[in-house]
């Protein structure tokens, strides 16, 4: 029964979590480039590769917090504007292949020998090289607050403070997403979704149209770059690939081109990811080794989403019908 | 997609290609023009930490742990740069200051038919101690990468293997011809030429593939890189486990992969396509897939690199290039099959049917082609053809890791783009390129061996400004 309750509250701790907040982020900004404009974004943990290095190297380097905010907004938007302008007058799939191959590349980059002394190479940056200044923002005094069974101290890197700033972000963010949707100017990136020859011929600038959803959007993903990294350190290695793939299943699980989808997916995903492997680890753990329990786990996650993308393209709070689905 | 080309400009595309391959050569030639670099002085070989200094240490040992003496390797680092001579006894240098340090063994100072594990080591000196990197001298040309590879879920630390480790994605371990500092002499460029066309050729066993797939479906497949590292996995269970020869693993793994292709149309693909599912979804749908089919890679290999044959390679020299016997062998066999791809493509009824389906679906099943039947050929032979192709990559290579898979999606795509978007031939010519490319970009001075990959994105995002229908493309409008 202790095995039990204490599984449940790692469960439960993934629902506020910081790197829960992050993903969340991640999600939105790949909502705004998937679900509201129809961009087939596969390169996500680049833009919050970009965020992340653009954040600590600057804060190493002596920058403010607020300073190494703006720059690590701007990595992403800079590797938006880079690898948009090339694809975004082409069929949708050739954004999907060059986000693919930048997000790897910027991997290979950050962990090779060549800009080792900036970016720490494969070993990448230490978390208490950077932390620094967020942490000194943090207006909690010192000690330790539990609520419920959920117990964390104030301030320092696994912290109430932490979680209450990456979850601040994110409700900003769902907060400007709903604004700037229900503008004409959302209007405009649905109609190019779902007939951008349509859009076209009303006038509109596609191009620009769909270079500003990359740009914010792709600013939402270094920005939960950043969040991800505060409560641990730039490791390339941990944001390759599979990070992309795990926020494409929450934020289709979710539900794309909805407010609260990317939210309510990554909570779940990681509520029912954490169930799922330390209860298979408790569970399996006379039958394999706890480095396939992870592999198994992982494996599920590649089925979920092909189950979810096959059974219920819309996730869970989306509508079918707004949604159209097909290359652009 | 390209049905009814006229012959001018089938020329013209072959025009382009030849002028392609030009650029390249040019640029290699003006590599040749810079004369050859190489330095060497007489330093001080007996260092003594103390509570400042900080020494570097090369130890260059053979399979029984021997000092193998007389080796030169070369210590880079911040503002620094020393040529040492192994000996018998250990050597090492004061280096100025801390820091990490490059160490470069030199392959041309390796007795013949030997080299060395990795090319080059990374150590971090500190004051007050010895920092230490190891090179293994062994037999044969196409050595296994040491080091653990990455796993997404374990930090690397920095230090000795990491280079290597980016290495055993499977690709060029061939430490004969790695530069770090100075300009390539002839040889070299030669020898990298070589090696640029057995990437070539055994990456577009795989982009044949990709590009078929894309022709007759529409969907760039993203799980076209695992279908290549299964190929490499299973080679290596059938050689290893199972106690295959050579020729009945590369027979079974061709086997089983064109399976698994084949099983993919039946209970995925096909009934998507019946239900009509848009293009896009299916594209996800190949994400997921191959996240999963990396997650069961692992679960066999975890992060650890594998060798598909166990012995070592043979340096085999034809030429002027040295490069393993299974390399060459490899090549030959990739020829013979794009050979008999090509002959399948052009001369067989079903061939030209595919063709036919990926020029025009709608068109080709009104002339009585069944679209179904031809695409599930298409999954079949193109999974099988990706299978070959990691096989002959791990074998070629010596190593591989579960990120090959990864690395070699990238080039596909870049080859795929490059050569045109659903045209085999095309797909063909862009992998020799992209092949000769990534292995060429390893002779400019200071490039770090794990960043040749980049060359490929760097070519795919010039093709998609300046031609994004690629080399063999028809001009239309692509959005």
């Amino acid at each position: 029964m202790d095995e039990l309750t204490r599984i449940l509250i790692q469960a439960l701790a993934q629902l506020v979590a910081p790197a829960t907040a992050a993903y969340a982020l991640a999600a939105i900004g790949l909502n705004l480039h998937f679900g509201y404009t129809g961009l087939l974004n596969i390169g996500q943990a680049g833009f919050m590769l970009m965020g992340a290095y653009g954040f600590a190297i600057s804060t190493i380097e002596g920058a403010p917090f607020w300073l190494a905010f703006l720059i690590a907004a701007a990595a992403g938007a800079l590797l938006a504007l880079v690898l948009g302008i090339p694809t975004l007058k082409l069929r949708g799939d050739y954004l999907a292949i060059v986000t693919i191959s930048a997000a790897e590349i910027i991997r290979f980059a950050g962990r090779s020998t060549l800009w080792a002394e900036y970016t720490g190479g494969a070993s990448g940056l230490a978390g208490t090289a950077y932390k620094g200044s967020f942490q000194d923002l943090s207006p909690l005094p010192d000690g330790r607050t539990a609520i419920g069974p959920l117990e964390y101290i104030h301030n320092g890197s696994d912290s109430w403070w932490t979680r209450i700033f990456a979850w601040s972000v994110v409700l900003i963010a769902v907060l400007l997403v709903w604004l700037i949707t229900r503008s004409p100017w959302g209007r405009v990136l649905k109609g190019i979704r779902e007939d951008e020859d349509a859009v076209r011929a009303l006038g509109k600038n596609v191009f620009s149209y769909k270079m500003q959803a990359l740009v914010l959007g792709g600013v939402a993903g270094s920005l939960a770059g950043m969040l991800f990294v505060l409560p641990i350190s730039v490791a390339p290695d941990n944001m390759g690939r599979t990070l992309t793939f795990f926020v494409w299943t929450v934020m289709l699980l979710g539900g794309a081109a909805t407010l609260w989808g990317p939210v309510l997916g990554s909570m779940l995903f990681f509520f029912v990811y954490m169930l799922l492997r330390t209860g298979m680890r408790a569970g399996l753990s006379d039958v394999m080794p706890a480095e396939n329990v992870e592999h198994l786990a992982g494996l599920m996650v590649g089925v979920a989403l092909m189950c979810i993308v096959i059974f219920r393209p819309q996730g869970i709070l989306g509508n079918k019908k707004e949604l159209a689905f097909d290359v652009r | 997609m390209k049905a009814d080309r006229p012959i001018a400009s089938a020329a013209r595309r072959v025009l382009a290609v030849v002028v392609a391959l030009l650029a390249a050569l040019t640029a290699s030639a003006a590599m040749l023009a810079a004369p050859a670099f190489a330095s060497s002085a007489d330093v001080a070989t007996d260092c003594t930490p103390d509570g400042t200094t900080a020494c570097v240490s090369p130890i260059v040992l053979d399979t029984n742990n021997d000092p193998v003496p007389g080796i030169e390797v070369t210590i880079t680092g911040t503002d620094f740069e020393e040529v040492v001579t192994s000996t018998d006894g250990p050597v090492s240098v004061a280096v100025p200051t801390v820091g990490r340090y490059t160490l470069t063994l030199d392959p041309a100072t390796v007795p013949d038919g030997m080299s060395s594990d990795v090319p080059e080591r990374q150590v971090v000196a500190q004051t007050g101690s010895t920092a230490r990197g190891a090179f293994r001298i062994v037999e044969g040309s196409a050595p296994a990468a040491t080091g653990d590879a990455t796993e997404p879920s374990e930090t690397a630390t920095g230090g000795d293997g990491d280079e290597a480790a980016v290495e055993a994605g499977g690709i060029g371990a061939d430490g004969s011809t790695e530069n770090v500092s100075g300009w390539p002499a002839f040889s070299q460029v030669w020898q990298q030429f070589g090696s640029g066309i057995r990437f070539g050729l055994l990456l577009a066993l795989a982009s044949v593939g990709l590009s078929l797939i894309y022709g007759t479906t529409g969907i760039s497949t993203f799980s076209h890189g695992e279908q290549v590292t299964l190929g490499a996995l299973l080679g290596f269970i059938s050689v290893n486990w199972w106690g295959l020869p050579v020729w009945a693993a590369v027979l079974a793994t061709i086997i089983i992969c064109a399976a698994t292709g084949w099983f993919q149309d039946v209970v995925l693909w096909g009934p998507l396509r019946k239900r009509g599912t848009p293009v896009m979804q299916l594209m996800i749908v190949t994400i997921g897939l191959s996240m999963s089919l990396q997650y069961v890679i692992q679960m066999f290999i975890g992060g650890r690199s594998q060798r598909v044959l166990p012995q070592n390679a043979r340096p085999v020299e034809i030429a002027g290039i040295t490069l393993s016997a299974a390399s060459w062998l490899s090549m030959l066999v990739a020829l013979v099959v794009i050979g008999a791809i090509a002959w399948f493509l052009t001369q067989t009824r079903i061939g030209r049917a595919t063709r036919a389906v990926s020029d025009n679906t709608a068109l080709a099943a009104a002339t009585g082609i069944n679209p179904d039947r031809i695409v599930r050929i298409v999954w079949t032979m193109s999974t099988g053809l990706a299978g070959l192709s990691g096989m002959l990559l791990a074998i070629s290579f010596g190593s591989f890791t579960w990120t090959l898979g990864m690395i070699l999606l990238l080039l596909m795509f870049a080859s795929v783009t490059l050569g045109g978007m659903g045209t085999a031939f095309g797909a063909l010519a862009g992998s020799i390129v992209i092949g000769l490319v990534v292995e060429m970009s390893t002779l400019i001075p200071g490039m770090p061996s794990s960043l040749r990959y980049a060359s490929g994105l760097l070519i795919l995002i010039l093709v998609l400004l300046i031609r994004p229908q690629g080399l063999l493309g028809r001009a239309v409008r692509v959005g």
